[in-house]
């Protein structure tokens, strides 16, 4: 099928005799925002991590724009399809944050600095930090790095953005301006996955939510489904604790 | 005996001699750049294999760092001295044994020896920088070899260079150690400077010699560790407005 981006078949992950992800079947189309839900320890960061080959699954495979992922092939593929947002953020602390944003699109993609710093420079503009481009990361709040961050993985132009709770590390009056620059980048065209509790964000861009819990994908709809008709009781639960 | 030391004649005679000191000194001085160089590198491909997932690579550099941390430098150099230009001659299929100059002997005496140290020290540096930029850094496509080139030994040198300056100030002093297979070094004109004459002022005067090479270095590991606890200041970027406008 063309128009699909990701196809999850069969997946199951063990960390040694932890059964963290149970035969998980999976397509995400191309373009469309996908929330995950789940308490912790469910096994949604495991899943999104896979994705990007982070973790190697232990059986079944991740199917990316037709070509599997495979132990040879994923970081070819990670340069060509996908970007992760991570939840510590992960900047580089001893570059700058316009050298953050253009060493990949430089050492990896081979464009021009020239062209790489323009690009980045769009980017951050885009999430309104083109002042902070000669600053350090480290002199940034939690909200300005992840945007960054964020700015980083718009850089390589990858079809995919892959977010690991992006929003879990930060002080609750940054979270907004987080959600603000995804929600604004969720106009593109491309395939976002994002694992959050953020239920607003899911509100207002997911195309389709996923709830997680004890490695398996219990439950999945429209954010409406989740807001008001939830069926799985484990899931009930765990919407009742989040949203009051 | 000591009336000797504050006999001025005697003093004549050492500032007197300072050419074979001079000699000496230059001597220590390449040996410590070339021992220094070896170190490094080694140290650093060492330290590298013993944070890697091979478990081959961190066997062969645990081995070889317990090995040369736990035996003498002065035993390892007189075993390399004796022994070295017969395993070359077997080596090498030479008709009698090779000599190895002294100079040479000195720098991969103390090189192996401080790679051993200096192994640890990048280890320990790379261990300090957080997994996740190892991650972020795969996810954006970079091979493990890049991403340590690249991102992952860059943020170590704040780390260590202060314990790697510490190396190099270890470095020059154990040079001394060349004196015990006539390496020609700064020891080893001052022992001889004093088994001639019978003079106790030529220790004093390698003591000084070899200050003046540490003693910068002891400074510079000071500055260093107070400059790695400084915040990085913003670099000026052509065409974007510095950031005073927007916090006022």
């Amino acid at each position: 099928m063309a128009d699909t981006m990701i196809e999850i078949r069969g997946l199951n992950k063990y960390f040694g005799d932890l059964h963290v992800l149970k035969d998980i079947d999976l397509t995400v189309r191309r373009g469309e925002k996908v929330v995950i839900i789940g308490p912790s320890g469910s096994g949604k960061s495991t899943l999104i991590r896979c994705m990007d080959y982070l973790e190697e699954p232990t059986t079944g495979e991740v199917v990316i724009d037709g070509t599997p992922l495979t132990r040879k092939n994923h970081l070819e593929m990670a340069r060509k399809y996908s970007s992760m947002v991570f939840q510590q953020f992960n900047l580089y602390p001893n570059m700058t944050v316009l050298k953050n944003l253009t060493l990949a699109p430089v050492k990896l993609q081979k464009k021009s600095k020239d062209e790489a710093v323009k690009t980045a420079m769009a980017a951050l503009e885009r999430v309104g930090l083109a002042q902070k481009a000669g600053e350090y990361p480290q002199n940034l709040s939690g909200g300005q790095q992840q945007r960054v961050a964020i700015a980083r993985a718009m850089c390589t132009k990858q079809p995919i953005i892959l977010f690991d709770e992006p929003t879990s590390a930060l002080d609750p009056e940054m979270i907004q301006e987080v959600l603000d620059v995804m929600i604004e980048l969720a106009q593109d065209n491309i395939t976002m996955i994002c694992v959050t509790h953020e239920m607003n964000f899911a509100k207002q861009v997911a195309d389709r939510v996923l709830f997680m819990d004890d490695g398996q994908i219990l439950e999945e709809g429209t954010p409406e489904h989740f807001f008001t008709n939830p069926q799985n009781p484990r899931c009930k639960d765990f919407l009742n604790k989040i949203l009051h | 005996m000591l009336d000797g030391l504050f006999d001025l004649s005697r003093w004549q005679v050492t500032l007197g001699s300072m050419d074979t000191f001079w000699q000496g000194f230059l001597v220590t001085l390449q040996v410590v750049v070339a021992g220094l160089a070896l170190s490094l590198a080694l140290g650093t491909v060492l330290g590298v294999f013993s944070t890697t997932r091979s478990r081959v690579l961190r066997a062969v550099s645990r081995v070889y760092v317990e090995f040369y941390q736990n035996t003498p430098l002065p035993v390892q150099v007189i075993f390399m001295y004796m022994a070295g230009p017969q395993i070359l001659q077997a080596v090498t299929g030479a008709a009698s044994p090779v000599r190895i100059a002294p100079f040479v002997l000195g720098f991969v005496g103390v090189g192996l020896y401080h790679a051993a140290y200096v192994s640890e020290v990048i280890r320990t540096g790379i261990e300090s920088v957080p997994r996740g930029q190892m991650e972020a850094a795969l996810s954006q496509g970079f091979t493990r070899v890049q991403a340590y080139r690249y991102i992952i030994l860059p943020q170590t040198f704040k780390v260590i260079l202060p314990p790697l300056c510490n190396q190099a100030l270890n470095l020059v002093k154990n040079t001394s150690v060349l004196a015990l297979v006539a390496g020609g070094d700064l020891m080893y004109r001052s022992n001889s400077f004093v088994g001639s004459y019978g003079y106790l002022q030529g220790y004093i005067m390698a003591c000084a010699l070899y200050f003046v090479i540490c003693f910068p270095l002891a400074m510079l590991v000071q500055y260093l560790e107070r400059r790695a606890k400084l915040r990085p200041r913003a670099k000026a970027i052509p065409g974007i407005a510095p950031d005073a406008a927007e916090e006022a």
